[in-house]
């Protein structure tokens, strides 16, 4: 039988393959939860979330690792996301993480708070007892992220062992892990950027306005556009100025590069990320501390 | 130029060592189909001039770990991702050296197509025999044969041929239906993305032509009902008092709504009322959808159960023979008990008896051994506490495939294929 309406075009297909892996977390784990940045990716997931267990609710908390950086427009977009979908959501608070003086806050023009997170997040993680822990990204990201797992095993101390995972066969995904060890999972892990901005496109999930280009006073700093705001130390030769942007990934403000750009609408933004010639993350800043940036961050537990 | 959505998905898996031009070939697909960054491009071109390398080595965009990068080889099974304006295509990149059994059938585990490598210089090697057996264990329909190198051989029609004559007579003894011949240069790009004027002689298409048109939708199969169920949907609200959604991924077959289907192992009989995707309602339910259906009536089923038809079921077995390659450092032991984890269900099992081994560089059945340790391939005979419901592997995929987990340290130590249904329960 080879009838071509059995033919299913790709996005039906990942699509398929990530609600299999959602609801494999939900009856596998006891504490499971999303963890919730406000970035396309996580909102994508939670979108797929809600298909998975309709009509009921999500069957798991979001969690959002609050850096006291971020876009305003994203906490007002988790809010109101969350209202929508009747979700719990729980809040870790970097911010309160340095005031228990836990951790240092990183000092000079390029202070960010993304290392402090893993500190917060593993914290939220032993607070609440999560033993899966979902996240939005994806494999074709960065290099490191090219072996990931979709059942991510981490040890005792939220370690990733890139030399010691789990074979993973199939679509047969082993969850056991002994009291205090704890999964991180990632669904879309088939997905590449544009795949995600064109199911955005066919589903027609909301995004923060800060993916559609929009006026914003930014600065530029090694040849990278940084949104201005209170929490960017201005260096000397800096001057803030208007200009015309959007961003391809939302992490902190302070880190997360901005562009020019008139795609102020998802059509525009996929011709122009399909067109587009750099990585999503080499507008990161966070990623070109090294060349193996990523891959330290993740056996720490980051996200 | 970005709304490529309408196209199908080709998961593919390559093999081979770092001197077959693995991690070239690979790095030519993505740079010819320009699937490459152009920042990734300037760290290669960094990397290559550091190594004091002329031009680009291609095969660095396809190193992941520090690891690796340190110690030039590939440790592990890694996933890339490209599209052409036709197609969308994941590659699982396995590596060649260190845990290749492993690795490999990992990667052909989830694979339509396998690439196979061969040096032209060097003709057919142990390796070309592993991995070809591996892809053939695992069920791939379509295996690519790249004869890469043909630069260091003049291009010599001969010489491909010769090697086109020994691969069939070899793999006369495996159970692969499409085998295709490609005479590449990895290095060069010969018949890679670019037809090669170099080769005249060969009339055929090139690798990427081949990977974009190949059709691997008839591997589907669309007979046999059946639903492992996954997870069942009780949202208790108001307005979904007594709602259940027997939620789950299609494994075979073509569910209706008003289809008769079968409860298993309960062996309890009703109609399919409603399937969803999400919110919206569907007529049909195929694979790889992931659905949710309502039942007319309610009956037993729950998690590790399945849905089939009344007059096409899988077997219900305590008894199994497989072929199994073993994952863990720790080799197996006739006196563990494992957990046996096969679609949504678990049953505690243990090995019953070691038929033999496979020699996977002769394909040579090894008797007599007791013990099987990490990457070897054997066949077995299960024995499990409670029924379970399969079908044979080179049937259907998902109900003729299974893992042994280690109940003591959790880890995945094999993975399974059923591969024969005569044995008595």
């Amino acid at each position: 039988m080879s009838d071509a309406s059995y033919n299913l075009d790709h996005l039906t297909e990942l699509e398929a393959e990530s609600i299999y892996v959602l609801r494999e977390v939900a009856a596998q784990f006891d504490r499971p939860a999303i963890l919730f940045s406000g970035g396309k990716d996580s909102i994508v997931v939670t979108h797929l979330a809600a298909k998975a267990f309709a009509p009921g609710r999500i069957p798991m908390p979001l969690v959002h690792i609050d850096t006291g950086h971020n876009f305003p427009e994203t906490l007002e977009f988790r809010d109101n996301l969350v209202e929508r979908l009747g979700a719990r959501l729980i809040v870790g608070s970097v911010q309160a993480t340095i005031d228990s003086g836990k951790v240092q806050e990183e000092t000079g023009a390029n202070a960010s708070r993304n290392r402090l997170q893993t500190t917060t997040l593993i914290d939220t993680i032993e607070e609440h007892q999560f033993d899966a822990c979902i996240g939005g990204a994806r494999r074709d990201e960065e290099k490191a992220r090219a072996k990931e797992r979709f059942f991510s095993h981490r040890d005792d101390f939220s370690q990733w062992d890139p030399k010691n995972q789990r074979p993973e066969l199939w679509n047969l995904f082993n969850g056991k892990h002994a009291p205090g060890e704890h999964f991180r999972v990632f669904p879309l892990n088939n997905w590449t950027e544009l795949d995600v901005w064109n199911y955005i496109l066919r589903e027609n999930i909301a995004l923060p306005s800060l993916y559609y280009a929009h006026d914003r006073v930014c600065i530029r700093r090694a040849g990278q556009i940084l949104a201005h705001s209170e929490h960017l130390n201005l260096r000397a030769d800096e001057t803030p100025e208007m200009m015309h942007v959007r961003f391809r990934t939302l992490g902190d403000l302070t880190i997360t590069g901005a562009f020019e750009s008139d795609a102020d609408t998802l059509e525009k933004i996929i011709d122009e990320v399909a067109a587009t010639r750099i990585t999503e993350r080499g507008g990161r800043m966070d990623d070109k501390r090294s060349d193996s940036a990523m891959e330290d961050r993740k056996k720490e537990g980051y996200f | 130029m970005g709304h490529t959505e309408h196209n199908g998905l080709l998961r593919f898996t390559t093999a081979g060592s770092v001197d077959d031009g693995k991690s070239t070939l690979i790095g030519r697909l993505l740079y010819d189909s320009k699937s490459i960054f152009e920042d990734q491009l300037e760290a290669v071109e960094s990397a290559s001039n550091q190594k004091g390398i002329d031009g680009t080595d291609l095969s660095l965009l396809t190193d992941g770990l520090k690891a690796e990068r340190e110690q030039g080889i590939t440790i592990d099974v890694a996933y890339r991702y490209f599209a052409t304006p036709k197609r969308k295509f994941i590659i699982a990149d396995t590596p060649g050296h260190i845990q290749y059994t492993r690795n490999m059938v990992t990667g052909a585990s989830t694979a339509d197509l396998a690439i196979i490598l061969i040096d032209a210089r060097h003709g057919l090697l142990e390796q070309t025999h592993r991995h070809s057996f591996i892809a053939s264990l695992l069920g791939l329909q379509h295996v690519v044969v790249c004869v890469n190198k043909m630069d260091l051989v003049e291009y010599s029609e001969d010489r491909f041929n010769e090697i086109v004559a020994a691969y069939k007579e070899f793999s006369s003894r495996l159970d692969i239906t499409d085998i295709k011949f490609i005479p590449i240069s990895a290095l060069y790009g010969d018949n890679v993305v670019e037809s090669s004027e170099n080769t005249p002689w060969y009339g055929g298409g090139t690798l990427l032509h081949h990977l974009e048109t190949v059709h691997v939708g008839a591997d589907r199969n669309l007979q046999d009902c059946r639903f492992p169920i996954q997870y069942v949907i009780r949202p208790q609200t108001d307005a979904h008092r007594d709602f259940r959604g027997y939620a789950g991924r299609v494994a075979s077959g073509v569910f209706k709504v008003g289809d008769e289907v079968v409860a298993m192992p309960s062996g309890q009989t009703s109609k399919i009322k409603e399937i969803f995707v999400g919110d919206a309602q569907v007529e049909k339910a195929f694979p790889p959808l992931s659905v949710a259906m309502t039942l007319e009536n309610d009956i037993d089923l729950s998690r590790g159960d399945m849905l089939a038809r009344p007059n096409n079921q899988p077997s219900k077995r305590k008894l199994l023979d497989a072929k199994i390659c073993w994952l863990s450092e720790t080799p197996l032991n006739l006196g563990t008990k494992y957990i046996l984890r096969h679609t949504s269900s678990e049953s505690q099992s243990r090995i019953a008896k070691i038929h033999h081994e496979i020699d996977i560089n002769t394909l040579h059945r090894v008797e007599g051994v007791s013990e099987i340790s990490v990457n070897a391939i054997a066949r077995i005979q299960i024995k499990t506490a409670s029924e379970v419901l399969v079908d044979d592997y080179r049937r259907n995929k998902t109900t003729g495939s299974f893992l042994l987990i280690d109940p003591s340290t959790h880890q995945t130590v094999a993975a399974g294929v059923i591969d024969d249904l005569n044995t008595q329960a």
